[in-house]
C-alpha cells in the first residue's frame, strides 16, 4: 500500500482552472436582486434622522426596523449589531441596504438619503478593556525577586488584511417551502445558519445554508460572513426575492474584520548562568468596535506567551480593547502570530543584552517532551524540533551566513524563527462548544458520501478528506464523493478554522471509515455518524487557563534571508527555508502549498502589509495601498515535512494550515536586524521605520 | 456607430453602443462569461485578466469603447485549445491551484507570456505573472507550472 503522503490530482483543480468552478458572485436567480450598504460616514455619534428617498417599485430599504427578533450577531461575544442602532460606534457600520434590481438606479437612490449624525468623540487608545483573561505558572513572583538581571522591552504589531482575493459575498433567496437559503463564500456553514436562526427567531428548519466555491478566506470569512447573512435575512423576508451581496474591493478592506493590532510587553528574568527563570507577559489587542471573538483570540496568543520554549514561570495577563476602530476578527493565526514575533524577537533580544549567542541561548531553552506547556498542561507526545531546526540550518547554511552577515557591513541578514501551533480550539472548547459530528452515507451504488460541513477554501479538503477516506475503504477515489455544504444534508462538524479539520474532522471520518468497513454490505444503504470525544486525560479549567490548551502541537522551524538596501532600506527576500512537523501530511503537495503560502503570508505581515487607521478610518483601501506580495517578491521556498505522527490524528496528522504563518515575521525581522545591525521591535518592517532606526542612532 | 463590433472567443459579437462600460460587466452579464473574475475592479489583482489581440490586459478597466474591431479571448474560448491543455495539466501537476480566483487570469498570463515568450526564464515567467495576485500559493508552484507548460508544449507557441 502507497503511503497516504504521496501527492495526487486536486480534485478540484480542472473545474477552478477552466473558470467553470461557482464562486457565489458567479450564482444568479431569476428575479434577483442585488444588495447596497450604506454604511456610517462618522466615526463615533448617534443618528439624529435618515431621510429616505421615495423609492420606484421594485425597490427597497431594509434597516434596523425591519428587524423581527434580535439585531445582534451571534458570534462568541453578542455585541455586534447587524444594522447599526442609534448609537454609531465605527467607520462604516452598516446603517441600511439598498436592495433593487438595478446596480446603477440602487447608487442614486443611496445619493438621495441624508444621514443626519450628532459627533462623539471616539476612543483609539487601549483604555477600555472588555475582555481580561490573566494566568500564571509556577512562582513567577519569587524569580523575578532573586533575578540576576531584568530585560524589559515592549512589541507592537499592525493590522494585517487577509486579502482574500475573492471579495465577501452571500446569495439568499426564499424558498416555495418558506425556508430561506443562503448561499455564500464562507468558512462555517453552521455559524451562518445559528446566526440566521438567532436573528430572525426562526426554527432550526426553515434556514438552509449552502457553501459557493470560495476564492480563500484566510480567517476573514469566518465570523464575517455572518452579519451579511443576518442582513440579508431580514432583506429577503421583506422583498420575498433572492438577493445577492457582493462587496466591492474597498468596501472590503475598509469595513471587514482584519488581524488585531497588538501591543505586547514582555519582561525576563535571568539568572547567573544567563537562563531565562521566567517570564511577565502583557499582550493588549485593538478588538475595534465590537468584541466579536476577540477574547478567543486573545487567548491563543496569551498561551503562545513561552513560544517554542519551556519557561517554569510565568505571569500572563492579557486585554482586549474596545475603541472606535474597525472591529478586528479571525485571521489565520489567530493572535499566534502577534505573540510569535514578539516572544522570537526577545529571545534574540535578551541574548544579546545578556552577551550571549543567540543560536545557542535559544536552543538551550526549547521545549521538550515531558515539559509543562505554558498553562500548564504537558507536551506528552514526541517533540522533533532540533531535528527540524537541525535539518533546517543545514540546507539553508544558516550558521556560515549568520556568522558572515553577522560580522560584515553587507546589509545581508538570516533570520531563524522556532514556533509550535495549537491545534484545533483552545481549551475545552471542542468537546463544549463544537461537538463535532461526521458521517459517511454509503449508497445503494456502493458510491460513498462525505458529509460534513468543513469548507475547501483552496486548502484542499476536496481532495483530502476524500483521499483518507478512500484510502481506509481500499476504494478508488472516486468513488468517494464529498459536494460542498449543505447544512440540510451535512451534520454540523464544526467551522473550518483552527487548524482543525485535517485532525478533528479528518480524524472522525477515518473512524467512521473504519467503522464501515467493518460492515461494509454491497449494494446496501449505510451510515455511519461519529461523534467528538476528548479524550480523556486532557484537562482545561477555563477560569485559571490552566491544564492542556491542545490535544496536540505542530511544529515548525523558518529561515529567511534578506537584503536590504542601504540607500533605501526596501527589503528584499532572497531565500526561505521551513521545517516542519505536522505530523503526517495527508497529501504532501497539498502541504507544501500550503507552507508556500502561509509564510508568504506570514513574511509580508513582518515587513510589507501595512495598514493603519488613521481616526478610525482605514487608510489602505484597495489593492493599491495594500501591498501583498507579488510573484516577484517571493524567492524559491524550500519546505522539508518531517514525519512524526499524532496518535489520534489520521495516519498521524495534526493541523498545518496556520502554523505555517505563525513564523515568518519574526525570521524576516531577524534577518533584517542582522542586516540592519538594529533592534527591531514593531511590524511591518517598512522602509521609513528601518530608515528611523539608522538615523536614531 | 451604434453597436460596438468585437471578435469574442473566435466569434464576431455585437453590443449596444456603450463604449464606458466596463469589459469586464460585459463579458460577464451580457455573454455569461463568468470564468472572467472580479476581483478589485482597478486593474491591480489580474483575476479578470483576458487576452486583447494576444496581449493580457485587466477587463476591469478596459472600456468597452477600446474594443471595437479587437479579438478578445476569455478563459471561456482558450479552454478548447490544445494550449490550454498543456497549461492546465501543468497547473494541475504541480499543484498551481488552491482557492482558485486567480487561476483563469494565471492561465490568460500564462499564454500571453508564451506566446511571446514560448520559453521564458524563471524571472521572465515572475514578471509575466507580477500583475496577477495570488493570496494563497506563494506563486512557487505556479511558476513550476508555467515552466512545465512551457517544456511539455514545446512547439504548440
Amino acid at each position: 500500500m502507497s503511503d497516504i503522503s504521496k501527492s495526487i490530482p486536486k480534485l478540484d483543480a480542472a473545474s477552478k482552472i477552466a473558470g467553470e468552478a461557482l464562486y457565489v458572485s458567479d450564482i444568479s436567480m431569476p428575479g434577483m436582486l442585488y444588495a447596497k450598504t450604506v454604511r456610517s460616514t462618522i466615526v463615533k455619534g448617534k443618528i439624529l434622522s435618515i431621510e429616505k428617498p421615495s423609492l420606484p417599485e421594485g425597490y427597497f430599504i431594509i434597516d434596523r426596523q425591519d428587524i423581527p427578533s434580535r439585531n445582534v450577531v451571534k458570534i462568541i461575544f453578542e455585541d455586534m449589531p447587524y444594522f447599526a442602532t442609534d448609537h454609531i460606534e465605527h467607520y462604516g457600520e452598516p446603517i441600511l441596504l439598498m436592495v433593487g434590481p438595478h446596480l446603477d438606479m440602487m447608487d442614486e437612490l443611496i445619493k438621495k438619503i441624508k444621514i443626519e449624525y450628532a459627533e462623539a468623540t471616539p476612543l483609539f487608545d487601549f483604555k477600555d478593556s472588555v475582555v481580561h483573561y490573566e494566568y500564571a505558572k509556577g512562582d513567577p513572583k519569587s524569580v523575578f525577586e532573586r533575578a540576576s538581571q531584568i530585560i524589559e522591552m515592549t512589541y507592537e504589531t499592525g493590522y494585517q488584511e487577509q486579502a482574500y482575493i475573492e471579495p465577501q459575498g452571500m446569495l439568499a433567496y426564499p424558498e416555495v417551502s418558506g425556508k430561506m437559503t443562503f448561499i455564500g463564500s464562507i468558512q462555517c456553514p453552521y455559524y451562518v445558519k445559528n446566526a440566521v436562526i438567532h436573528a430572525l427567531g426562526c426554527s432550526e428548519d426553515q434556514v438552509r445554508v449552502i457553501q459557493a466555491t470560495v476564492g480563500g478566506a484566510f480567517g476573514g470569512k469566518e465570523e464575517f460572513p455572518s452579519l451579511m447573512a443576518c442582513q440579508l435575512a431580514v432583506a429577503v423576508q421583506k422583498a420575498q426575492k433572492p438577493i445577492k451581496l457582493i462587496y466591492e474591493r474597498e468596501e472590503d478592506m475598509e469595513v471587514t474584520t482584519k488581524r488585531h493590532p497588538s501591543k505586547i510587553s514582555l519582561k525576563a528574568s535571568v539568572d547567573e548562568f544567563g537562563n531565562v527563570q521566567g517570564i511577565i507577559a502583557q499582550v493588549s489587542l485593538d478588538g475595534g468596535a465590537y468584541v466579536g471573538l476577540s477574547s478567543v483570540v486573545l487567548s491563543r496568543a496569551m498561551i503562545a506567551a513561552s513560544g517554542a520554549y519551556t519557561f517554569h514561570h510565568l505571569s500572563v495577563q492579557g486585554d482586549v480593547y474596545r475603541t472606535n476602530n474597525v472591529p478586528t476578527g479571525a485571521f489565520r493565526g489567530f493572535g499566534a502570530p502577534q505573540m510569535f514575533f514578539a516572544i522570537e524577537m526577545f529571545m534574540n533580544h535578551i541574548a544579546k543584552a545578556t552577551h550571549q549567542d543567540p543560536f545557542a541561548f535559544r536552543m538551550r531553552h526549547l521545549a521538550r517532551q515531558g515539559d509543562q506547556t505554558s498553562t500548564s498542561g504537558k507536551f506528552r507526545d514526541p517533540i522533533i524540533l532540533e531535528d527540524l531546526i537541525q535539518i533546517a540550518t543545514q540546507k539553508a547554511k544558516y550558521h556560515q551566513k549568520a556568522k558572515a552577515f553577522s560580522l560584515t557591513d553587507q546589509y545581508k541578514g538570516i533570520g531563524m524563527s522556532f514556533f509550535l501551533h495549537g491545534c484545533g480550539f483552545t481549551g475545552s472548547g471542542e468537546s463544549t462548544h463544537i461537538k463535532a459530528t461526521v458521517r459517511l452515507h454509503k449508497l445503494i451504488s456502493d458510491k460513498v458520501e462525505i458529509q460534513v460541513a468543513a469548507v475547501d477554501m483552496g486548502q484542499g479538503l476536496k481532495t483530502t478528506l476524500p483521499k483518507l477516506v478512500a484510502k481506509i475503504l481500499e476504494i478508488p477515489i472516486h468513488q468517494v464523493i464529498f459536494e460542498s455544504p449543505d447544512t440540510d444534508v451535512v451534520p454540523d462538524s464544526g467551522p473550518t478554522v483552527a487548524s482543525r479539520t485535517t485532525m478533528i474532522v479528518g480524524g472522525l471520518l477515518a473512524r467512521a471509515a473504519k467503522e464501515l468497513k467493518g460492515v461494509w454490505q454491497s449494494g446496501i444503504d449505510q451510515v455511519i455518524t461519529k461523534r467528538y470525544e476528548q479524550p480523556s486525560y486532557i484537562e482545561w479549567d477555563e477560569a485559571t487557563m490552566k491544564g492542556d490548551a491542545y490535544p496536540a502541537y505542530s511544529w515548525g522551524v523558518n529561515i529567511v534571508e534578506v537584503e536590504v538596501d542601504r540607500l533605501t532600506m526596501q527589503v528584499k527576500v532572497k531565500n526561505v527555508v521551513s521545517a516542519y512537523d505536522v505530523g503526517k501530511a495527508i497529501d504532501e503537495q497539498i502541504i507544501r502549498g500550503q507552507a508556500d503560502g502561509g509564510i508568504t503570508q506570514g513574511i509580508a505581515y513582518g515587513y510589507l502589509e501595512k495598514m493603519v487607521s488613521q481616526k478610525g478610518r482605514i487608510r489602505q483601501k484597495n489593492m493599491t495601498d495594500y501591498l501583498i506580495p507579488t510573484s516577484v517578491d517571493i524567492p524559491k521556498m524550500e519546505t522539508i515535512l518531517i514525519d512524526n505522527p499524532y496518535p489520534l490524528g489520521p495516519y498521524g496528522a495534526k493541523g498545518a494550515g496556520e502554523l505555517t504563518l505563525v513564523g515568518g515575521a519574526p525570521a524576516v525581522c531577524l534577518a533584517i536586524e542582522m542586516a540592519i545591525k538594529r533592534h527591531i521591535t514593531k511590524i511591518p518592517a517598512t522602509p521609513e521605520y528601518l530608515m528611523e532606526l539608522i538615523n536614531h542612532e | 456607430m451604434n453597436e460596438i463590433i468585437f471578435t469574442l472567443n473566435g466569434k464576431t459579437v455585437s453590443c449596444p453602443f456603450e463604449p464606458t462600460r466596463r469589459l469586464l460587466d460585459v463579458l460577464r452579464q451580457d455573454f455569461n462569461l463568468i470564468g472572467v473574475k472580479e476581483g478589485c475592479g482597478e486593474g491591480e489583482c489580474g483575476a479578470c485578466s483576458i487576452l486583447l489581440d494576444h496581449n493580457v490586459v485587466n477587463s476591469c478597466i478596459l472600456p468597452l469603447g477600446n474594443v471595437h474591431g479587437k479579438d478578445i479571448m476569455t478563459i471561456e474560448g482558450f479552454k478548447t485549445t490544445k494550449r490550454f491543455k498543456v497549461i492546465e495539466q501543468a497547473f494541475i501537476e504541480m499543484g498551481a491551484v488552491q482557492c482558485g480566483f486567480c487561476t483563469p487570469g494565471m492561465v490568460m498570463s500564462t499564454e500571453s507570456l508564451l506566446h511571446h515568450n514560448p520559453h521564458p526564464t524563471d524571472q521572465e515567467i515572475k514578471i509575466a505573472l507580477s500583475g496577477n495576485l495570488c493570496r494563497c500559493t506563494g506563486y512557487n508552484m505556479i511558476i513550476d507550472a508555467v515552466k512545465k507548460a512551457s517544456i511539455v508544449g514545446d512547439g504548440l507557441w
